[in-house]
């Protein structure tokens, strides 16, 4: 078989990159990460004409090859390393056909590398409502490479650049500008010492903070000798090269292109108009979120209810069809409540990626940093900052990750700090499993009592995280400096492939996450659960049948005050008790004792756990909510989750610091324990204030 | 006089005359925040500040501190 062709995708971010890894690869496509970094790594397969494939790479955005970012350096790191096993063949620029004059700022320089180089002018179906008029051939040949004109939003052009690639050999790779203008001397100098390396290439490696692997390094030993400029001087003669490159482009497209202003027809004026205007602006972003959280829950209760049923019938057919025995009672008491517990959250988690992926894709979350950005600033944090806080209602982890492009170190550090306090989607299984239990139903406004409650619960996670942001920013002395530009992208309709394609790999990638670490949790304590130490447990049977000698029970209410007991005797029942003073006064037993200490590796194991310790304890297969439902409180008799303790517990949630995932990934983007540690200890200290304050004043 | 582009008013429109090098950031020049580009102030947040601009088709917000370092000249429609 003849070797893949390895392509890099690059462009400006919003170009639609993605867009055209998505064509290419369509399902083929995997997400990953790129070694000891957490940037996020797409990679697809394409096939292409007379049988050769194509090895595609989503690498992420980036204005230029002046990195100022981790995710930019990734760029960097890989077109400088001929020895990467991803160094593309070709590289294929991919631009937005309304914004060339910009795009090719970043072409130019990768030109200048001498890389096999395809200018994909993505947007094409945008060129006519605009006015632009572009002549391809001259382009080509001022540019010296091959031009793909592509509307990945009407699938045009994707099968002629799918020919380009598989044509790449013949690309020139002639540079376009002569890098030794930007100053003579000097870059003289640099060529009479490294006669055999790329002029440009030295550059870069001068002027950035690149890390190679070992085996690159000595290709440029030597290069710090000729760190001898100043950083102000380096960053003026960054500045020049940028000049001169603007000087070549607008040369170019003053001839190649043509935008002609009386046929533009543009609806972001009139859209900016109202969604960013100083009231409605404001009112607009409030009534989204609020008709997030209405759908949610409104779309999701069917699903819902049906996968909870089935969960539970799968669990009682397995107890039928299989014979009785450890191995059948671990099944279908262990697992399968366990994973129950998980999947029956599909549809929202699945629903609420859905809706960050469409206000991401259509620019309107630019429009919420612009907005936001003043408010934001008061309490520490940047505009930018509310897209991690938004973000993070889907999953702590990718919302830290995505402080990256914060430029100022202390409004990002404060925002890696205060973003667990936004409520991600595996409190979602906690809150509404106990909101279906203690928030009656009915509705205000025609708003549901039960979605208003949940909206609350929103409220109070981007609250605290406001309220905390504010402290942190009085309390750190960090002196950084400030800057802040965000790109306003054109309003777009979202792809749906896009869009479907994110929260399939989003939804996919939590359950799996998630059911790992639940699976074997479940295990774990249903073996803690159906076995127990000493005599207590071993003569279980005869202690039950004496103490409730006197009164008749049937076989059914003999099993169950068995079983109950055999639980309480168990190992799960000991450590439970155990702790149970500790949290008694939050209002909770020793079950959900247990289910607290085991979500703390993770939040969402909650309500696995509890599944799982009451299909031990009770021998009719129920679903989750019904179970829960007939719990009643071991001391003041009636049901367990009243209204007192739901309101205790979800509050414990709200603040609590559930997550070994985020502390790592904490500790990653800050380099220190202290910040996770941190984090762990106060919010946790402050779950357990506010819940027994709730339930000392509710009960 | 100098004129500075944070003195820009809603829907006005000017050319950038210079960029103060050392207090602007490499990456907005890239973007296209360059001396002799037309800028225009498409949309101000409340006090003024971020400013959504449009310079030379690029659109983008920055802050009111950012922009003092941007003289300009106003063109007079
Ligand atoms: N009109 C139009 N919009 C597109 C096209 N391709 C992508 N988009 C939109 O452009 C936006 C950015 O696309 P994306 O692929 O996420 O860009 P990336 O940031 O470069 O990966 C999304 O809203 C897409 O729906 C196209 O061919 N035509
Ligand atoms: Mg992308």
């Amino acid at each position: 078989m003849s070797k893949q062709i390895n392509v890099a995708l690059i462009g400006n971010p919003n170009t639609g990159k993605t867009s055209v890894f998505n064509a290419l690869t369509g399902l083929n496509q995997k997400v990953g990460n790129y070694p000891g970094i957490t940037v996020e790594k797409k990679e697809g397969i394409c096939r292409l004409p007379r049988g050769v494939k194509a090895h595609i790479i989503d690498l992420p955005g980036t204005y230029s090859l002046n990195a100022s970012s981790l995710d930019e350096n990734v760029v960097i790191e890989l077109l400088l390393n001929k020895n990467d096993k991803d160094f593309p063949d070709i590289a294929a620029v991919v631009s937005d056909v309304e914004n060339l004059k910009r795009n090719l700022l970043l072409f130019t320089q990768i030109k200048d590398l001498q890389i096999p180089c395809l200018l994909v002018i993505n947007m094409a179906d945008r060129m006519r409502r605009r006015g632009i008029t572009l002549d391809i051939e001259y382009l080509e040949k001022q540019l010296e490479t091959k031009i793909v004109l592509v509307s990945t939003r009407k699938q045009e052009g994707i099968t002629e650049l799918k020919q380009q690639i598989t044509n790449y050999k013949e690309l020139s790779t002639k540079p376009c500008l002569n890098a030794s203008e930007i100053d003579p001397d000097y870059f003289n100098r640099l060529r009479k010492a490294f006669p055999n390396q790329l002029i440009y290439k030295l550059w870069l490696v001068i002027t950035q903070d690149v890390n190679f692997g070992k085996t690159n390094r000595n290709e440029f030993d030597g290069v710090a000798n000729f760190k001898t400029k100043s950083k102000g001087d380096l960053k003026r003669l960054q500045q020049k090269e940028t000049i001169k490159r603007y000087q070549f482009i607008n040369d170019v497209l003053k001839k190649g292109q043509t935008i002609d202003r009386s046929q533009a027809k543009d609806l972001r004026t009139q859209f900016d108009r109202i969604l960013t205007h100083k009231v409605w602006g404001y009112l607009i972003f409030f009534l989204i979120l609020l008709t997030i959280f209405q759908a949610i829950y409104d779309w999701s209760s069917i699903p819902m209810d049906f996968i909870d049923s089935t969960f539970a019938s799968l669990s009682e057919w397995i107890k039928n069809i299989f014979p009785e025995g450890p191995f059948t009672s671990l099944l279908a008491e262990g697992i399968i409540p366990g994973l129950g517990g998980i999947v029956i959250f599909i549809p929202q988690i699945a629903f609420l990626f859905l809706f960050i992926a469409v206000l991401e894709e259509s620019g309107y979350m630019s429009r919420v940093v612009f907005l936001m950005d003043r408010v934001m600033r008061r309490f520490g944090l940047s505009g930018k900052s509310i897209v991690p806080l938004i973000s993070g209602t889907a999953c702590a982890i990718p919302a830290i990750m995505a402080t990256r492009n914060i430029e100022n170190w202390k409004e990002r550090l404060i925002t890696i700090l205060v973003t667990p306090f936004t409520t991600c989607s595996a409190r979602l299984p906690v809150y509404l499993i106990i909101i279906a239990l203690v928030i009656p139903e009915g509705r205000f406004l025609g708003l549901s009592y039960q979605a208003l409650t949940l909206m609350l619960l929103y409220l109070i996670g981007f609250g605290a995280a406001i309220a905390s942001a504010y402290l942190l920013n009085k309390i750190l002395k960090i002196k950084s400096k400030t800057f802040f530009v965000v790109e306003m992208p054109n309003y777009k309709l979202p792809l749906f492939k896009n869009v479907a394609l994110t929260v399939l790999e989003k939804t996919k990638s939590f359950i799996f996450g998630a059911g790992k670490i639940i699976l074997a949790i479940s295990i774990v304590l249903w073996i803690l659960a159906s076995y127990g130490p000493g005599k207590q447990f071993k003569n279980a049977e005869k202690i039950v049948k004496t103490e409730y000698a006197s009164e008749h029970l049937t076989e059914d209410e003999f099993q169950q005050k068995l079983a109950s007991y055999k639980l309480e005797h168990s190992f799960i029942g000991i450590t439970g008790r155990a702790i149970e003073p500790a949290i008694r006064p939050l209002g909770y037993d020793w079950k959900i004792g247990i289910a607290i200490v085991s979500s703390f590796a993770a939040r969402e194991v909650f309500v696995g756990t509890l599944a799982t310790i009451y299909s031990v304890g009770s021998d009719q297969e129920e679903t989750i909510k019904n179970r829960m439902a007939g719990e009643v409180n071991p001391i003041l008799g009636g049901p367990l989750f009243n209204f007192a303790s739901g309101i205790s517990l979800l509050l414990f949630y709200a603040f609590a610091m559930q997550c070994m995932s985020t502390l790592a990934i904490v500790k990653r983007e800050t380099n220190s324990w202290k910040w996770p540690m941190l984090q762990l200890v106060i919010m946790t200290a402050l779950a357990y204030i506010v819940a027994l304050i709730a339930y000392q004043f509710l009960k | 006089m100098n004129d500075t582009l944070a003195n820009l008013k809603r829907g006005e429109s000017a050319i950038i005359t210079d960029v103060s090098s050392e207090l602007i950031p490499l990456k907005l020049l890239e973007m296209g925040c360059l001396p002799g580009n037309h800028v225009e102030l498409v949309q101000v947040a409340p006090f003024a500040d971020p400013m959504y601009l449009n310079i030379n088709g690029s659109h983008l917000a920055i802050r009111k501190e950012t922009a003092i370092h941007i003289l300009i000249e106003r063109v007079h429609e």
